[in-house]
């Protein structure tokens, strides 16, 4: 059926008078060579050239359609319009930067604008540890110190410290995983931009806005200016029609589209998705679904704000927010078309998150243990998933299973929510029923490894030993030496397979326990 | 073998013996192809790298000397890596509590480079007990770089001494990366030359003349256009192609 669920809302955005912007630019002097950066085997079609209808001198302003990306860039950019493969420079609203990478980024802001140098907006700057916290590494501590010595200096506004590293719930201000905390707080809102020195930044893409994960020295360059420049993404189009089955989550629709286009199938592109069965989806589903954009080599994900979106924010943000929307003559680069109702539940096998199989044709490959956590796959609702598995089975899991809520709502969620039809129980009893390991302090934690000391990391079997750990895990990525060892084999997958598989030992497809 | 003798001629590799590392103040090709002479570094990186450097600019830097087009090449041995080949190949997490803005700990960083690529490259990008690469050039296969955003990754390999990547295509941020910090050039190739060299290939790009050529196999490649970089590249990187443009103010001593 058909799904356009974008309405044809096209002044959405601020025009502003070009000519008295105070910053000169050139954006279109670039030509793109038709050569550049081919990513992949398959070829997708180029985008034709844009024929607008009549000159722009003889009706005054004309406007050619645009997809929300653009949008979003044109405002951002003072420009009536933009098409792909224009350059521009773009004025950020929010910069959020974590303990890996902010150290290095505020030494190039000074080394650039200089030691006195103040950031462009105190309050547009979001700080958030989250990587290496709970570890006895002295330069992760130390990185943690960098970041507060920086916000101290600068009065940034938000900076989620944490210096109590024995106890999380005695730190008020720390929240846990930057992406999930900055939906949380209410930093993400439709129609703005928001950078990060993090590749998964375009979760925040959920939320109708353009996010994209950036380097250290382009975030020393934004803290100075606020600006940063950009090339416009032609945007491939998913559209999800369907009832989501009861089986299924968002992570598998992901996995789905990755397998489909392979990892480098989005590169330098924006991902949009549209269709019934996104609008159905929850905010954390929208962000489980941005989320993974960069394991395809999207430069961002969106979502179109709706209800769902504007519920989610009332609480959280009293910012004005303006939502851009897809021109119905957009042009996109691709169209794909999924029914969800005929999709099942997938993993990523070892090594790549485009290695998608069937969960069920995986049931034979043994397991060691399960991850649940991480941006992708450790916040409220991926945890309500996990237990409502759980609680159906009844049984005990056969192998170690870790638990690492996102932040500290995450977690106390998970302590205090009863998991519905579950008969009053919550998260925490029933995964204490199930006998997995106790929900850990709120972090990033073995998701990508980390410090050797971080908890449920995959380290080195014992000497003498032939083992070849195999996890099953909610996260995001599975090269080799992601959590930690280099010979690990990780299984990417939902909370719903994930929680199957800790139960049998085995990859399993959640169906086993949901039907 | 042909590797052996030139590793020997190229254990000065010159990258790494000198401190001071020349930067080059670049031509103003105006065309879009990287014939405009850059000599790997970009000022503002020097900046981490020469500590006793005092009141320098990136700009002052930039000018202490010039390389043109011409004169701006890459020679020594390639090592060969595949496809996709991720950011926790090129610098596991573990790594990433150095902070590649302090000069002792990028040097450290550059030499945990490459350290994550499994034990199916049975030569290693640095070998054991050294610092530094005796690689100078990286030569990969689609989507290199993938995976995180983490600027760590470009940069350990340029401290460890690459000065180039040649790949098939690269992911979106660890390009951009490159482009910012001028830590490794990157350079693309429309052929799959990652089947065709060998690790230990001596090998020469001429930038001027956008070519790569294999000394080893005898082969040459061309090497595409750097495309909408070119300004970004040829004004210094970021920092200083938005001064070049008016975006920021021109850097005071």
């Amino acid at each position: 059926m058909a799904s356009s669920t974008i309405s044809s809302n096209s002044t959405t955005f601020i025009k502003k008078d070009v000519g008295l912007s105070a910053f000169s630019s050139s954006p279109s002097s670039f030509s793109v060579p038709k050569t550049k950066r081919r990513n992949s085997r398959k070829i997708v079609s180029v985008m034709a050239p844009q024929q607008s209808p009549r000159s722009p001198s003889t009706t005054g302003s004309v406007k050619t359609a645009m997809t929300m990306t653009e949008k979003i860039l044109a405002r951002a950019s003072q420009k009536p319009q933009l098409s792909p493969g224009e350059n521009v420079w773009v004025d950020v609203d929010i910069l959020m930067t974590h303990d890996v990478c902010g150290p290095g980024s505020f030494g190039i802001f000074k080394k650039e604008f200089g030691q006195n140098a103040k950031v462009w907006d105190r309050e547009k700057i979001v700080i958030i540890p989250d990587h290496y916290i709970f570890t006895n590494d002295e330069r992760a501590n130390r990185n943690v110190d960098i970041l507060r010595d920086f916000c101290t200096e600068q009065n940034i506004k938000y900076f989620y410290d944490i210096k109590d590293l024995g106890n999380f719930k005695v730190n008020p201000d720390y929240k846990g995983v930057c992406h999930v905390a900055l939906a949380q707080e209410g930093h993400c809102r439709p129609g703005e931009v928001l950078l990060g020195t993090d590749s998964h930044t375009c979760t925040a893409g959920a939320f109708g806005q353009f996010a994209t994960g950036i380097g250290n020295t382009d975030a020393g360059f934004v803290l100075g200016t606020g600006k940063i420049l950009l090339k416009v993404p032609p945007t491939l189009r998913f559209v999800m029609d369907g009832e989501m089955p009861d089986y299924l989550l968002a992570k598998d629709l992901i996995l789905q589209i990755i397998g489909e286009i392979s990892v480098s199938g989005a590169t330098y592109k924006s991902m949009e998705f549209v269709g019934s069965t996104v609008e159905s989806l929850t905010m954390e589903e929208r962000m489980t679904l941005c989320n993974m954009v960069v394991e395809a080599g999207g430069k961002n994900g969106v979502v179109p704000a709706d209800s769902t979106t504007h519920k989610y924010l009332e609480d959280k943000t009293d910012v004005p927010y303006e939502p851009v929307y897809s021109d119905e003559q957009a042009r996109f680069l691709s169209e794909y078309r999924f029914d969800v109702s005929k999709l099942e539940p997938l993993v990523a096998k070892p090594h790549s998150p485009d290695n998608r199989a069937l969960a069920r044709e995986c049931k034979d490959v043994k397991i060691d243990r399960v991850y649940i956590g991480s941006c992708t796959g450790g916040k409220t609702e991926d945890f309500l998933a996990a237990a409502k598995v759980f609680h159906a089975s009844g049984k005990k899991v056969k192998v170690p299973t870790f638990l690492v809520p996102a932040t500290q709502k995450v977690w106390m969620d998970v302590y205090s929510l009863p998991v519905p039809g579950c008969g009053g129980k919550t998260c925490s009893q029933i995964f204490e029923e199930a006998g997995c390991d106790t929900p850990a302090s709120p972090s990033c934690g073995a998701c990508l490894g980390g410090p050797r000391d971080t908890y449920a990391r995959m380290n080195e079997p014992q000497a003498n030993v032939i083992v070849k750990l195999v996890c099953v895990s909610t996260t995001n990525r599975n090269f080799p030496g992601r959590m930690g060892h280099k010979e690990g084999q990780i299984y990417l997958a939902s909370p719903y397979t994930a929680a199957a598989s800790a139960l049998t030992g085995f990859v399993t497809d959640p169906r086993e326990f949901l039907q | 073998m042909a590797a052996s003798t030139a590793s020997a001629a190229l254990s000065g590799n010159p990258n790494l013996t000198s401190s001071h590392k020349p930067h080059a103040s670049l031509s103003p090709h105006s065309c879009l192809r990287f014939s405009t002479a850059i000599s790997r570094k970009f000022p503002f990186k020097s900046l981490t790298t020469i500590p006793f450097t005092t009141a320098t600019t990136a700009a002052s830097t930039r000018r202490s000397t010039t390389v043109t087009a011409s004169s701006t090449s890459f020679h020594g041995l390639c090592y060969v890596v595949h496809d996709n080949i991720d950011t926790d190949q090129i610098i596991p997490a573990e790594y990433l509590t150095l902070v590649p803005s302090n000069p002792d700990e990028y040097q450290k960083l550059g030499s945990y480079a490459f350290i994550g690529l499994p034990s199916s490259y049975e030569t290693r990008f640095i070998e054991a007990g050294e610092l530094k690469t005796k690689y100078t050039i990286v030569i990969a296969g689609q989507n290199f770089g993938c995976g995180s955003s983490r600027e760590h990754a470009p940069v350990a390999l340029g401290a460890a001494g690459a000065r180039a990547v040649v790949a098939e295509s690269y992911a979106r941020i660890f390009f951009r990366n490159s482009v910012s910090t001028g830590e490794v050039y990157p350079l693309e190739t429309e052929v799959r030359i990652c089947e065709e060299c060998r690790t230990g290939d001596v090998v020469t790009i001429e930038l001027g003349e956008s070519k790569l050529i294999n000394h080893t196999t005898g082969k040459e490649y061309k090497l595409n256009p750097v495309g909408d970089v070119g300004p970004v590249i040829e004004a210094g990187g970021i920092f200083a192609y938005a001064r070049k443009t008016g975006m920021i103010p021109a850097q005071t001593a």
